[in-house]
């Protein structure tokens, strides 16, 4: 079993839109996971129909008896994330600002404080349209922790894979270089980096593949909307030659991929076209790199 | 005043409004323009300046001494599990642990004292007209949170309320944006009219209307993809700052990393739209 990445660095690259086209090609192959928890946007081009849903419980929150409260502040000495506030005298729990630390909870003298689990989420394993089961999440809003999130939802593609015999987990990652894509690459047998020849996308690129190279991880490039700048496109080839990155594809500016995401298609499906054509190419090389 | 330009999905153009923004109003304001994307912070590849100051930044990690009696307290205290007992060890996993104290405080033995480690380097800038600060987190660092904390924390030691602070925040709708927009003062989401740039914008918009944060939309690309962010926006009673037309200039430029509003006019129009907006909601003094 291999676990294919799709990756960026830098956010709207076209990331989602290029892995669901991806998604369609490998149809059965596959089991899907989408660990852009975050911004969870691949279920609107694979349609999931929900099956089994399960609620994400992460970090606690401090609660406080103001019965129980004396006042005495040491919930305030002791708090380093402005978690406790003190408003006219009386103490209060600034839930925005809680780390779930439990310090207050424990200095607390006469026991005001108690600490409860917060539900921050739910993850889902559905049918997907392509005939893969899809793993994906919907995160609480300024929920903490996506890492986990990110790690419940592998776990359960690893374990559907295995039962489904597939050969294959593809996952949809997020952008940056946190907690959630560090979770994302634990595992990962290959990664795909889609980028853009902008000054941003080969900025962080080249940050994102040193976290991958950090985690030996091998890895090739999709370079979209290529024809945007042509000197860029250079410079991209150049730091992915001395950076060992495979060049997987260069696929032009096309807006195509909006009008296929209107109708909740990915491109492969909307279009018979040169740019399709490219993505076809691209996954069977990305098999083959991966040694699928 | 403090404006942070944020969105839920990534790539919709924070980077390409913050910098224009802050350059137009900084010809005729105070102005400092702060990356918070410490991830991946782009803001400085379109900002010209001199370099005027750069320290590491660090967050306070326990660290054992080597000698206590593995009385355990340590790891039941831990609500992050950063700190295990394994045999006659005490071992510390810097990048779960969120700097709380509680363990190195509360130990009996004080065999956990507080080690700084570093978590990113804070780079400041000046042009012409513009201050500009970025941070960016180390690589293998996993928390972005805390070193978007102590960037704030130097820009409002460093810049009196007059300045006009314009925070470019990271995509997302998790704990690094709470931390980037929970001070501002405004907010203004940048999004596109996709389904995909409805769909992340609604979370964004739950995100600050659980924070109670006074906020706004600016569509950019417009006239790609249909009408629907719009009429959301409407709906919900969001008041649609500016449209920035779906223009391929924008985006070649921008790859090059120049400036945007310096040399299309039509994208300075909206520029002058916003500011005018954000004057009437007294985020930007007239002038």
């Amino acid at each position: 079993m291999k676990e294919i990445v799709v990756i960026s660095g830098k956010g709207g690259t076209g990331k989602t839109s290029v892995m669901a086209s991806f998604s369609y090609l490998g149809q059965a192959d596959l089991v899907i996971a989408d660990c852009d928890v975050d911004a969870a946007d691949l279920h609107m081009l694979l349609d999931p129909d929900y099956q089994n849903s399960e609620d994400y419980y992460s970090g606690e929150l401090a609660i406080l008896d103001q019965e129980k409260c004396i006042n005495c502040g040491a919930c305030l000495d002791v708090c380093q994330f402005d978690g406790v506030q003190k408003e006219n005298g009386i103490f209060r729990i600034e839930e925005m600002n809680c780390e779930g630390c439990g310090y207050c909870q424990r200095v607390c003298p006469t026991a005001a404080i108690h600490m409860e689990t917060q539900k921050v989420g739910q993850w889902y394993s559905s049918n997907s349209k392509v005939g893969s089961t899809m793993v994906h999440a919907k995160m609480g809003v300024g929920a903490e922790n996506s890492g986990r999130l990110v790690a419940q939802v592998k776990n359960e593609a690893r374990r559907i894979a295995k039962a489904e015999g597939k050969e294959i987990i593809l996952i949809d990652g997020s952008p940056g270089i946190g907690c959630a894509v560090t979770s994302t690459l634990s595992g990962a047998d290959y990664v795909v980096f889609v980028t853009e020849p902008s000054v941003s996308g080969i900025h962080d690129l080249k940050r994102v593949s040193e976290l991958v190279q950090g985690f030996s991880i091998p890895s090739g490039c999709i370079i979209n909307k290529y024809d945007l700048n042509p000197q860029r496109v250079l410079e991209l080839e150049a730091f992915m030659e001395d950076a060992g990155i495979e060049h997987i594809a260069n696929i032009p500016y096309d807006e195509g991929f909006t009008a296929a995401m209107l109708e909740g298609k990915t491109l492969v499906e909307y279009e018979n076209s040169s740019v399709s054509q490219i993505l076809v190419e691209s996954w069977k090389k990305i098999k083959q790199f991966a040694k699928v | 005043m403090k404006i942070a330009i944020a969105s839920g999905k990534g790539g919709t153009g924070k980077t390409t409004l913050a910098t224009s923004l802050a350059s137009h109003l900084a010809e005729s304001r105070d102005v400092v323009l702060v990356d918070l994307d410490v991830e991946e912070p782009n803001s400085r590849l379109f900002i010209d300046g001199d370099q005027t100051h750069q320290q590491d930044v660090y967050k306070e990690i326990p660290q054992w001494t080597g000698a206590c009696s593995l009385c355990g307290q340590c790891q039941d205290i831990c609500n992050f599990n950063a700190i295990v007992q394994v045999g006659s060890q005490i071992m510390v996993f810097p990048e779960l642990c969120h700097s709380c104290r509680a363990c190195s405080d509360l130990c009996p033995e004080s065999a956990l004292p507080l080690k700084p480690r570093k978590i990113g380097i804070l780079n400041q800038f000046q042009t012409e007209d513009l201050d500009f600060v970025e941070s960016r987190l180390e690589i293998g660092e996993q928390q972005a949170v805390p070193l978007i904390a102590q960037t704030k924390h130097y820009v409002d030691e460093n810049f009196d309320d007059d300045f006009i602070k314009i925070y470019d925040s990271p995509p997302g709708t998790s704990c690094p944006v709470i931390e980037a927009t929970k001070d501002a003062d405004y907010v203004i989401l940048v999004t596109e009219p996709t389904p995909f740039g409805l769909y992340d914008l609604k979370l964004a918009v739950e995100v600050m209307r659980k924070m109670g944060k006074a906020f706004g939309v600016v569509v950019n690309r417009y006239g790609l993809g249909n009408e629907d962010v719009i009429d959301y926006c409407q709906l919900e009673g969001i008041s649609v700052l500016a449209k920035i037309a779906n223009d391929r200039r924008i985006a070649e430029l921008y790859s090059g990393g120049e400036l945007i509003y310096t040399s299309i006019p039509e994208f300075k129009e909206q520029l002058f739209a916003l500011e005018s907006r954000l004057t009437l909601h007294d985020m930007v003094g007239a002038v």
